[in-house]
């Protein structure tokens, strides 16, 4: 008898377990749902929720670099002003990384009536363009770089 | 490689940019800044590469053909580019950057899926405004900085343009292209995008064309500004680091730049950018003509003061960056050091067509640059110097920027040459400088006039030492 009610006992225990452990995976198939939805929500708009948006970082980046470039060229000697212009020049074809990835750029999998090749046209000649600045920004900064040289 | 990996590295590359910039600050470490820019641009190259390499054949092809044409091109304009040539130059640089970035915010409008913005027809509202403002701000670079080189080349006159409702035509379009952003940003439509851009286009070119010659040092350090802003933009599109950190220093630099500009002509920032400034009839001075007696010299006479004399201050300008005279300038100066005369430079900071323009052309022409010194290192020192010689500077010396509160450029700083014992002015004629102004300078009892191009009369007082 008492083996018999501590079988059911033992029975019913596991039967709560796989409950609960249902009631937890379908919990935590929510859970995951509800964050993959807030941060598909946070990551491009400011959400009210509790989890910070990553622009929120890439402007907390942009306006302490400004900061940053405020100092650093305040120092920069005035003999030395048009290089800093060049290499300025030379630096922000960085944007060169947008160029590579438009380029690589394939068709969507259900077409998309042509427009990737818009974009990969769009990136080669953005490619080209800041290659011609990021070499020739480069060697000019170093070339002029070259002639400034002390009294001997 | 791992998205967290790629975004410490692209970190780095902006950490790099800083050193780039910083080690600008004296000439000695220069070079080395030059050095870690460019490994910062290799690092943000080749991790872009890692972490979403292109999956076909044919999109390697075009890069490695993209960079190879590019590269090639930037690099042979590198190394035959005359020095006195960099003013355009850079205005063509900028051009560049301006025209890649809306290249760039188109691409992520057509295919946004390669950048992780959304789908076609389902862009993040926020994507839509910072590519959005990307372009503006890129195609108003691209075409600002075409006006200006035209201007620089010398393909069109540096005079400024205007027109009738010009400030109200600009501002009708600002607003057009702030209204049309915001309906982009709601409707994604194409359309609308290449509208905007358009419009961009347009104001780029009209808020130039009224900026004249001279006032060129603030329009390329402003475009510099906006090249850095519009890479911000795209920065901002693409979620990148490096981007982000280096469109905020150049848009920090080009800001500064203009800022140290302004001041040094005493002129409001917008005063530039509304433009019309020294135009045919600037000036209260501009159209009397002055007939007072001028005191006019020699090469050979200009050769006897200097070599008597104990000291001479060298003050270039826009005339030596034209006649090329550097060279030639240089000679002159070693043959005065022979005679035991010291030798130093002054240099106004709007003197040429940008900024640091006669350190450049200095330094090409091998002048060390502890020669070389600022106007307010030096500007005490004009009293104990026996001779300035200028060369090519007219408005920047103008005594009547401290003493003639009608004149236009009463306020600007300037080189106090006037207290030099004796003052050589090596130009072409009287006329007034780009303000208009007419200089009382040239009147003066220690003044004497050389008239000629100032590379000949340059190579005619080596000829008579």
């Amino acid at each position: 008898m008492s083996e018999v009610t501590a079988r059911n006992a033992a029975e019913s225990a596991r039967e709560a377990a796989d409950l609960a452990l249902q009631a937890a995976n379908t919990a935590e198939s929510y859970a995951v749902e509800a964050i993959a939805a807030a941060a598909d929500v946070g990551a491009h708009a400011l959400g009210m929720g509790s989890t910070i948006d990553p622009f929120v970082f890439r402007v907390a980046i942009f306006v302490l670099a400004i900061f940053v470039g405020y100092y650093v060229v305040w120092s920069v000697t005035p003999a030395l002003h048009t290089p800093l212009m060049s290499v300025t020049n030379a630096i922000s074809s960085v944007i060169v990384v947008g160029a590579l990835l438009a380029v690589g750029v394939e068709e969507l999998p259900d077409g998309d009536g042509g427009s990737h090749w818009v974009a990969r046209l769009a990136g080669f000649l953005a490619l080209i363009l800041a290659s011609v600045n990021i070499f020739g920004g480069f060697l000019v900064t170093e070339r002029m770089l070259a002639m400034y040289r002390k009294k001997d | 490689m791992s998205a967290n990996l790629a975004a410490i590295a692209y970190l780095v590359a902006g950490v790099f940019f800083i050193f780039a910039l910083r080690g600008l600050s004296s000439p000695a470490s220069s070079r080395s800044g030059n050095h870690f820019g460019m490994a910062g641009m290799a690092i943000a190259v080749f991790t872009t590469l890692l972490i979403s390499a292109p999956g076909n054949f044919g999109a390697w092809a075009m890069i490695i053909l993209g960079v190879g044409i590019g590269g090639g091109i930037g690099a042979i304009i590198a190394r035959r580019i005359p020095m006195t040539a960099m003013p355009q130059l850079i205005a063509a640089f900028h051009s560049l950057v301006g025209l890649a970035a809306v290249l760039v915010a188109v691409a992520a409008l057509y295919a946004p899926q390669a950048f992780g913005i959304g789908s076609p027809g389902a862009i993040y509202g926020a994507s839509l405004i910072e590519m959005s403002l990307g372009a503006v701000i890129g195609a108003v670079t691209f075409t600002g900085s075409i006006v200006a080189f035209t201007k620089l080349q010398g393909l069109v006159s540096g005079a400024p343009v205007v027109f009738p409702n010009q400030h109200l035509i600009n501002l009708i379009i600002g607003v057009a292209i702030v209204v049309l952003i915001a309906i982009f940003a709601s409707t994604e439509s194409h359309l609308i995008f290449w509208v905007l851009t358009i419009l961009a286009l347009v104001i780029g070119v009209l808020i130039i064309i009224p900026i004249g010659g001279a006032d060129m040092p603030v329009v390329i350090s402003m475009l510099n500004s906006y090249s850095g802003w519009a890479a911000a933009g795209i920065g901002f599109t693409l979620g990148n680091t490096a981007l982000i950190i280096t469109g905020a220093l150049v848009g920090a630099s080009g800001a500064i730049l203009s800022y140290i500009m302004c001041k040094a002509m005493n002129r409001s920032f917008f005063n530039v950018i509304l433009g019309g400034f020294g135009g045919e009839v600037a000036g209260p001075s501009g159209g009397v003509v002055e007939r007072r007696p001028v005191k006019q010299g020699s090469a050979e006479d200009a050769a006897f003061v200097m070599k008597n004399a104990g000291s001479v201050i060298i003050v270039p300008g826009y005339g030596m960056a034209v006649a090329q005279a550097q060279h030639a300038l240089r000679e002159m100066v070693d043959k005065l050091k022979k005679e035991n005369v010291s030798v130093s430079y002054a240099i106004h900071p709007v003197a040429g067509r940008m900024p640091g323009h006669m350190n450049v052309l200095l330094a090409e022409a091998q002048v060390p640059y502890d020669d070389v010194f600022e106007l307010d290192d030096i500007n005490s020192m004009f009293a104990q110097t026996d001779v300035a010689f200028v060369i090519g500077a007219n408005d920047v010396t103008n005594p009547a920027a401290k003493t003639d509160p009608s004149s236009p450029i009463y306020g600007m700083p300037v080189l106090d040459v006037e207290r030099a014992g004796t003052v050589l002015f090596v130009k072409r004629s009287l006329a007034s400088g780009y303000a208009g102004v007419d200089n009382e300078l040239f009147y003066r009892d220690n003044t004497m006039m050389l008239f000629a191009d100032a590379k000949k009369m340059v190579e005619d007082i080596v000829k008579s030492m």
